[in-house]
């Protein structure tokens, strides 16, 4: 392994909160970006069963 | 009975035939290549981590910070050939009238937004503890918040006329006017002093070490793998909400 420890990959040579800042703001936005997908898929099925039921 | 049901559905189909393509046909066929592009996302990003954080060496300029990149580079590329596309379905919406091309180019505006910001805020943390700050009216960094406001207009636009139609055409005008903007950005290393370095990846040639090369392009497949994926999940979502009314869908979601 190329980290003498875990510590050292967290600190990411004193850079930490600009790396791993930069991991968490991609990781927010694809989360963020699932739910708005998952939201509007059963927003549409929700719409589309009762269509049905009518 | 059996024989009026086929009717209608063969009247159905030649209807969408011409005008949209078949989503019948289309949609059980793009959720198998949204399941497959979500799966090698997901593989793909694992890889690109893996060597990204474990494989390649710290850089000898940059110290470890350089590591953001490996999804700072993939975004902005994104965010680009996600207007591209847009601009392009857009196009053809406009050229041959069809629904399907619109429907296209809205389901990729989102995903082109979301990679504009993650190239944005990446880039200006990367920039921060590089070049002593976090932004910088840069030709490279003014460009590319254009274009995120450019995907914004976009989705604002197409969202805003109660009828589709005029929302389509309205927003596909932005999506091609805009389209400009991409090589802007693009050669705006080479065309004005920018802080913003110049390209280390080009066609035939590049200036990064093997292994963190192969980080970014592991990635970069990774971003593809998953801005199809999210398009897909999006386009098959708004035929749902189109296609209410057809049996096949029925069939299709239940």
């Amino acid at each position: 392994m190329m980290w003498d420890s875990w510590g050292a990959f967290w600190d990411m040579g004193g850079r930490g909160f600009f790396v791993w800042g930069s991991y968490g703001a991609l990781a927010i936005a694809v989360i963020a970006e699932l739910v708005m997908l998952n939201r509007a898929r059963s927003n549409a099925l929700n719409a589309s069963h009762e269509n049905h039921d009518h | 009975m059996a024989r009026t049901e086929s009717q209608s559905h063969d009247k159905f189909a030649g209807r969408w035939f011409w005008r949209y393509a078949s989503p019948a046909a289309f949609f059980p066929l793009a959720g198998k290549l949204e399941k497959l592009c979500w799966v090698i996302a997901a593989v793909l990003t694992a890889v690109g981590l893996y060597i990204g954080f474990f494989v390649a060496p710290t850089d000898a300029q940059q110290g470890e910070v350089y590591r953001v990149i490996f999804i700072h580079v993939p975004a902005a590329w994104m965010a680009m050939v996600i207007y591209l596309a847009m601009a392009f379905w857009s196009g053809t919406g406009l050229v041959l009238g069809t629904r399907l091309s619109f429907m296209m180019s809205h389901a990729l505006a989102p995903t082109g937004a979301m990679m504009a910001v993650v190239a944005l805020v990446t880039g200006s943390l990367w920039g921060r503890p590089t070049w002593g700050t976090y932004w910088v009216w840069d030709a490279r960094l003014t460009s590319t918040l254009i274009l995120f406001f450019l995907y914004v207009g976009y989705m604002a636009l197409a969202a805003s006329f109660d009828d589709k139609k005029k929302g389509d055409r309205a927003s596909a005008l932005i999506a091609l006017v805009g389209a400009i903007n991409v090589p802007i950005i693009y050669f705006s290393v080479k065309w004005w002093n920018t802080l913003h370095q110049g390209s280390s990846v080009r066609p035939g040639s590049s200036s990064m070490a093997a292994t963190m090369l192969t980080a970014m392009m592991v990635m970069t497949f990774a971003f593809w793998a998953y801005a199809i994926a999210a398009a897909l999940h999006r386009l098959r979502t708004q035929v749902i909400e189109r296609e209410r009314e057809a049996s096949w869908l029925k069939e299709a979601i239940k």
